[in-house]
């Protein structure tokens, strides 16, 4: 178990690794993607409340998944860079945060899309739409913190407590904005809870949400092989490397 | 009595910058060890690792045999670390000051000893004086007050002699030899010739 | 060598620099000290000395208020004196004007303590920092927190906030601002190195303000209108409980980041 984390933790093992389980992911998440779209976009029979509208979910609610998954997994990662002194796993968080900023993005954009037809505007104070927003402002203090930081260093060690920070806080956030909004009840329905789907409805809506988690996988295992590149360009192993792959080209 | 603070391999690099490696150092009892070394070569660092501040390096460090991380507070306990800035409150008087300090070691002490300190720095008479008012050279005085104030074996000074004048550096020097030679031990870096003595130790860095 | 330095020592006993201790005192043997807790006596000198530190500096302590007057000043203009469209607002315009005040006192907490070298001094203490910094922290939310909750009744009057609600909004802003202060310092303890870092303060902090404030301005509204408020302050509390729990250690953590900057 140490032995595995520590070589994990090997900035050119990791690459070697990553290498090979990339392609797996980019096929994984094309086919996903495209089957579930097709299935859900063109297939799926329309909602007897919200007609064609509701097909925005296969956008959303995979979106709001991953928005909440990255956050969670960038902890994760900070705070085994804190305390086995990876420095994979920061080099990893450095580079969800700009994805989990832009998933949560795409889902307040499409909640807001949908929100024409159903509410007749771009915004609701809803529930959901509101913690996704406050989630969007955490993403951007991760992001804006770590970039305020002249030494590298002490930007990942505080962009890490500040994500640990925020994840204990999110649950909290969640449950406080639920509540809030249960007591002022200003829509009447809401995106995603609906009492029954049947299966021809949420099966593409599986198959998108698990596309979504190979995209974010493959993205985030080839931003952080660039990265591993970058910071350690000084190395020895990634002279070797480059010097092999330029007699390669020959 | 004897202390030493050990290190093994000791190696610090700061966002891809080596600023020394496998570095080897025995700091004992009745010496006064100065590190030496060109602008950013990494003193102010070491001497960080040193006095426990900064825990990012690589390698082993011992206090007395223990390794440092479950010696920590015996360690602190027996540490005094003046940095590049005094630490002192412009708000508060010099002996307020000084009280802070006294206490934060968990110990009281009495008035009477701040004012000795005091006096041995030469700021008799400016004890209730807000420290702002006072020149650096004088709040720097300060500081060094707490050198006798809370008898330390361990001194890590960083640059000790900034915005003293000829006669305090002096003292000071003199005051650094007496420790050692009781059976302290100091660490310290300066810009300025320290006066060649028996216990002085040179290290070099970068 | 060493004997021509005792040798000079002795002309300087009356010199003027005064620097005499290293002649005086035949130096005693130098021991090593166990360490042996005293961690009261930390915390209260450092309770004593901020308190003392930021009475000194009244200003400090002023401003948060005056901000906080002066913000609610600018709600009736900018929106209207009508006392029945103001009291229907009032209780979310006096948390977040609150809490805007709160925030904005928070940049100092351990500013001048780094600026001048204490907060390394503050590290090195033989004590735990995370309960040397729930001092510092206890400190700014009485002397800012409290001031704020003791203020908010008389400024509710302005905002023509029904009756029956006050004695509630001084309550809960009392222990709202304590989660504030606990929440806000582990983003100023991590902002503390950066040469301008308030503005990013109040980007790290406010959205982890949220929920304090959701069950804060709940619980003045749940007394107008006439719902309990025990839920809401009970929540409060259980939200101070947690802070009080977690933050002193992501507080030291934080700083222990920001000196080595």
């Amino acid at each position: 178990m140490w032995a595995f984390i520590h070589k994990l933790g090997s900035p050119k093992w990791f690459y070697g690794i990553s290498a090979k389980l990339q392609p797996w992911f980019w096929v994984a998440a094309v086919l996903l993607i495209v089957s579930g779209s097709l299935w859900g976009l063109a297939f799926a029979p329309a909602d007897y409340q919200q007609g064609n509208s509701f097909r925005i979910i296969y956008v959303h609610v995979p979106a709001a998944f991953l928005a909440q998954s990255i956050f969670i997994s960038m902890a994760v990662s900070g705070l085994v860079f804190m305390v086995w002194k990876i420095k994979v796993a920061d080099m990893a968080a450095a580079m969800m945060a700009p994805l989990g900023a832009a998933m949560t993005f795409v889902a307040l954009f499409s909640g807001a899309v949908w929100g024409v037809p159903t509410w007749g505007t771009w915004w609701m104070w809803d529930a959901r739409l509101t913690s996704m927003l406050i989630l969007l402002f955490l993403y951007l203090g991760v992001i804006a913190l770590r970039g305020a930081f002249t030494s590298r260093d002490s930007a990942s060690r505080a962009a890490s407590v500040l994500a640990m920070v925020g994840v204990i806080n999110i649950p909290i956030i969640k449950y406080s904005v639920d509540w809030w909004y249960t007591l002022h009840q200003p829509a009447s329905f809401t995106l995603t809870s609906r009492p029954t789907m049947p299966t021809e409805m949420w099966l593409p809506l599986v198959i998108m949400v698990l596309g979504f988690y190979s995209f974010f996988i493959a993205l985030t295992l080839m931003r952080t092989r660039s990265e591993i590149l970058r910071r350690e360009a000084s190395k020895r192993w990634v002279h070797d490397l480059i010097k092999a792959q330029v007699e390669e080209a020959r | 009595m004897s202390l030493c603070l050990q290190a093994r391999q000791l190696s610090c690099e700061r966002d891809d910058r080596s600023l020394f490696k496998g570095l080897d150092l025995d700091i004992r009892s009745g010496e006064i060890v100065r590190i030496e070394g060109p602008n950013g070569s990494g003193k102010t660092t070491l001497l960080k690792i040193l006095s426990g501040q900064l825990r990012d390096y690589q390698g082993e460090l011992f206090w007395n045999g223990v390794a440092m991380r479950d010696a920590q507070e015996q360690f602190l306990a027996n540490l005094l670390y003046l940095g590049h800035a005094p630490g002192i409150k412009s708000g508060l008087s010099a002996l307020e000051n000084l009280a802070w300090y006294q206490s934060l070691s968990g110990e009281s002490g009495s008035e009477s000893e701040r004012l000795d300190a005091l006096e041995s720095v030469g700021l008799a008479g400016f004890e209730d004086v807000p420290a702002g008012q006072l020149s650096a050279g004088q709040q720097r005085r300060i500081a060094l007050a707490r050198l006798t104030l809370t008898p330390r074996a361990l001194w890590v000074l960083d640059e000790p002699f900034t915005a003293i004048d000829r006669q305090g550096v002096a003292d000071l020097e003199r005051q650094l030899v007496v420790h050692a030679e009781a059976g302290g031990c100091v660490l310290v870096t300066t810009h300025h010739e320290l006066t060649a003595s028996p216990l002085l130790r040179r290290i070099a860095l970068g | 060598m060493h004997s021509s330095l005792q040798g000079s020592s002795h002309s300087s006993s009356d010199s003027p620099s005064g620097y005499r201790q290293a002649t005086r005192m035949p130096a005693p043997s130098v021991t090593l000290r166990v360490h042996k807790g005293g961690l009261m006596v930390a915390v209260k000198a450092t309770l004593m000395r901020d308190v003392t530190l930021l009475i000194r500096r009244r200003g400090e302590v002023l401003n948060p208020l005056v901000f906080f007057a002066l913000v609610i000043t600018l709600f009736p203009i900018a929106i209207s004196p009508d006392p029945e469209l103001l009291a229907v607002i009032a209780p979310g315009l006096l948390w977040v004007a609150a809490l805007l005040a709160a925030l904005l006192s928070l940049d100092s907490l351990f500013r001048s303590d780094y600026d001048d070298g204490s907060l390394e001094q503050l590290l090195l203490a033989p004590q735990p920092l995370a309960a040397l910094s729930l001092a510092k922290v206890a400190v700014h939310w009485l002397l800012t927190g409290l001031p704020l909750a003791l203020m908010a009744p008389l400024l509710g009057i302005m905002l023509a906030l029904p009756a029956g609600s006050y004695a509630v909004l001084a309550l809960s802003l009392a222990l709202g601002t304590a989660s504030l202060s606990l929440i806000g310092a582990i983003g100023a303890a991590l902002t503390v190195g950066l040469a301008r870092g308030g503005v990013l303060l109040s980007l790290l902090v406010l959205p982890l303000y949220i929920p304090v404030l959701i069950f804060g301005a709940g619980a003045v509204q749940a007394a107008i209108v006439g719902d309990g408020v025990s839920a809401h302050l009970a929540i409060l509390g259980a939200l101070l409980a947690a802070a009080l729990m977690l933050a002193p250690w992501a507080i030291a953590a934080s700083l222990r980041i920001s000196i080595n900057g």
